[in-house]
């Protein structure tokens, strides 16, 4: 059977074809039902003939090969898949609704809803790279959203997955991407860096800014090579609308170097996230294109890039996380966030690329007014911000790789869970206050936090005196009295 | 069905039983020796033993180097310790043993799958696969699509696509790789017994006819214990410190 040959009400490999919702030069889009499944899926039909380009081909392999092993909310789930031997085919979960491209007539696009579309699409790309792939092909037509907001990526045929076979770059020596998009390196054939996917995304958050692409559609390898010398003129010069916040994220992302862009997707949806601590450069005021001298300088200089060390996403990921500091910066917590702040210390030592979120908690109260000023007026949530900066100023780490921020919730250990979350935090760090009878016997604020976080957390204890350990070990019938002074408090409301 | 592929197995009792009990834990079927059984290792009559209640229960055995030295009188070709290694191998093995290893094939084709110690082009020759151009070679030789083997002692998954071009891939340990039925493949499983790339932990191989999924294991054993058996057999000792540096 051949795909050309396929029509509405056949079957293939146990699936009922419904509608061709897609025929493109390279595959065929059906939507297909299963009985015993509810879920709606589309099937992938390469379409096969002699003389067609072997690439399409080993495309279909890879895809075949990356998506079952792929999973989350961020990519459409993997159903099935057909053999070589007879018709192949791959199905896949159907995300209805269309991709970003339908978005692009309407750029540029305002800067919250540019940040919003950005966050969550480098959140996707962070939950792959996190799974040892790179999309390396990420374009506006290959970014979906679920009707629940996230982002969903598709289309895997120029993937690379860490730990499988690269059939893609053993089979074919030229550079492979979607000519806007492509990443310098990639025109270098590099194909194991996961800040190639950021590049593109890049590429796309300028043309949400702008209605225009930054390199063009070139159509020649030589036109694609432009990019690793040539600049592009900035967002701002296009677009007077377009904040500094934005053209330093954008240009960042379109760095010709994949070390001075963000480390990680999770880096980039945190910029997105948090636009009001996004360091401001240079690139932020760029207003022009470099000069042509600036220019031929680049051009003498580029056939210097070399391929970067072959190294796997996994470890790179390592290098670059993002560490959440939880300050409890009351002055009777002095000796706690010291020890803290050390614990910190020690991280970043090693780890030069992480980048650190200093968090504390204001609370709030759970009923009732909360005015948010002290009894001298003074505004608290400026105050707990002022505090939290002092905290971190002895940790000397650049203002571009720290930022801070004032939770303001009634049950901290939600809100620092909640905010480790939304922000893809790798690791928390924050301070056990002394043991107490009644802190045991409620729960403290860290020990919920290790219970519900989502990822690794660092919990800082003051070294503890001796006999104030003796104290603590002792009273287990004063616990007895607490307890059922809670249960008569709890029985007589 | 699951294959379990044991290569170069070299007398060493410590990383073989770590293997099939580890085989055993992944719900294997079946198992498959890809020759050199003994050789190096102060354990050969028990290894022998064990491969030939396995072989007595369905498993396939084919015949290695090492195997074919203990059982010829000349040895050119090979090293002098490897050679002292065989000769006082051949002093430990009885009979029964001695059948059993002259009694094994070169090779067997298996659906579309091939076992061999060495090569498909001369399985008695025992010429080595280390690169792109031996793998097309070894290929040429067969008409199955897969090819299992060992000989060279580190784990390579080579794959040849419809326009005939090799390519080779260091196979990460426990992960899944799925081998497309569009291209053909060369598995070398490593070795059981002394592996030679700078990790001494013992390496077998999965295969999932089924999934069509290949799996590599690396299994940690008590090397020190083979080191000293090795030892205080009197061969040279050098054999087992490598087992200790895995080289």
């Amino acid at each position: 059977m051949v795909a050309e040959s396929l029509s509405a009400g056949a079957f293939l490999g146990g699936f009922k074809l419904v509608k061709r919702i897609h025929a493109g030069g390279m595959a065929t889009i059906w939507k297909v039902t299963r009985e015993d499944l509810s879920l709606p899926m589309v099937m992938k039909v390469p379409r096969l003939k002699d003389g067609d380009d072997p690439s399409f081909i080993v495309s279909f392999e890879v895809e075949q090969m990356v998506l079952p092993k792929l999973s989350g909310p961020h990519v459409p789930r993997f159903i099935a898949s057909g053999d070589f031997s007879q018709q192949p085919f791959l199905v896949m979960e159907h995300i209805p609704g269309g991709s970003l491209e339908s978005r692009l007539p309407e750029a540029p696009l305002p800067p919250d809803k540019i940040a919003g579309i950005g966050a969550k699409t480098a959140a996707a790309l962070h939950d792959l790279h996190c799974q040892r792939v790179i999309h390396l092909d990420l374009t506006p037509d290959n970014i979906l959203f679920r009707k629940s907001g996230e982002a969903v990526l598709i289309d895997f045929g120029l993937s690379r997955h860490d730990q499988l076979p690269d059939l893609m770059a053993e089979e074919f020596h030229l550079p492979m991407g979607t000519a806007p998009y492509i990443s310098p390196e990639q025109v270098l054939n590099v194909r194991s860096d996961s800040r190639s996917d950021i590049f593109a995304l890049g590429v796309i958050l300028y043309e949400l800014s702008t209605g225009e692409q930054p390199f063009g559609d070139p159509k020649s390898k030589a036109g694609l090579r432009r990019r690793l010398y040539v600049d592009f003129v900035p967002p701002r010069a296009l677009n007077k609308e377009c904040p500094r916040w934005l053209q330093e994220i954008v240009l960042r992302c379109l760095e010709v170097d994949p070390a001075k862009r963000y480390g990680s997707a999770a880096q980039l949806a945190f910029a997105l996230q948090h636009p009001e601590q996004v360091v401001l450069t240079p690139r932020a005021e760029r207003g022009r294109r470099d000069s042509h001298w600036t220019i031929f300088k680049r051009w003498m200089n580029y056939n210097k890039f070399g391929p970067s060390a072959n190294r796997s996403i996994a470890r790179h990921l390592d290098t670059v996380p993002i560490v959440m500091a939880a300050v409890d910066t009351s002055p009777e917590m002095e000796a706690l966030s010291d020890s803290l702040r050390k614990a910190v210390k020690r991280i970043f030592r090693t780890e030069r690329n992480a980048r650190l979120t200093c968090v504390t908690v204001r609370k709030t109260p759970l009923v009732g007014l909360d005015l948010g000023v002290d009894e001298a007026g003074q505004n608290l949530h400026v105050q707990f911000l002022i505090e939290l900066k002092h905290w971190a100023r002895a940790l000397e780490i650049p203002a571009d790789r720290i930022s801070f921020h004032v939770l303001e919730f009634p049950d901290p250990a939600a809100a620092l869970v909640n905010y480790a979350r939304a922000n893809h935090v790798d690791h928390i760090v924050i301070g056990a206050r002394g043991s107490s009878t009644l802190r045991r016997f409620l729960g403290s604020v860290s020990s919920q936090v290790v219970a519900e976080a989502p990822c690794t957390v660092t919990v800082v204890r003051g070294r503890i005196r001796p006999e104030i350990m003796e104290q603590v070990a002792k009273p287990r019938v004063r616990r007895g009295i607490v307890y059922y002074y809670m249960v008569y408090l709890l029985t007589s409301l | 069905m699951r294959i379990a592929f044991f290569a170069d197995i070299h007398a060493n009792r410590e990383a073989l039983e770590a293997c099939i009990y580890h085989s055993i834990l992944q719900g294997v079927d079946k198992h498959v020796f890809l020759g050199d059984l003994i050789g190096y290792g102060a354990d050969p009559e028990w290894v022998l033993d064990t491969v030939m209640r396995y072989y007595e229960n369905g498993a396939i055995v084919v015949l290695g180097n090492h195997d074919e030295a203990v059982l010829q009188r000349s040895r050119n070709g090979m090293h002098s310790d490897a050679r002292y290694a065989v000769e006082w191998t051949r002093t430990r093995l009885n009979r029964h043993q001695m059948k059993f290893l002259s009694g094994l094939p070169l090779q067997i084709d298996e659906h579309d799958r091939l076992y061999v110690h060495a090569n498909a082009w001369a399985p008695n020759q025992w010429g080595y696969i280390t690169d792109t151009f031996d793998t097309a070679r070894s290929l040429a030789f067969t008409r199955c699509r897969l090819t299992f083997c060992g000989h060279v002692h580190e784990r390579y998954l080579y794959h040849q696509n419809g326009s005939r071009s090799v390519n080779a891939f260091v196979p990460q340990p426990g992960v899944d790789i799925p081998l497309s039925t569009h291209r053909r493949w060369l598995i070398n499983a490593g070795s059981v017994g002394q592996p030679r790339d700078g990790n001494p932990a013992a390496c077998y191989a999965v295969y999932d006819s089924a999934l069509n999924m290949l799996t590599y294991f690396r299994v940690p054993f008590d090397v020190e214990a083979a080191a000293r058996k090795i030892k205080e057999a009197g061969l040279p000792e050098w054999f087992g410190t490598r087992l200790e540096q895995g080289v």
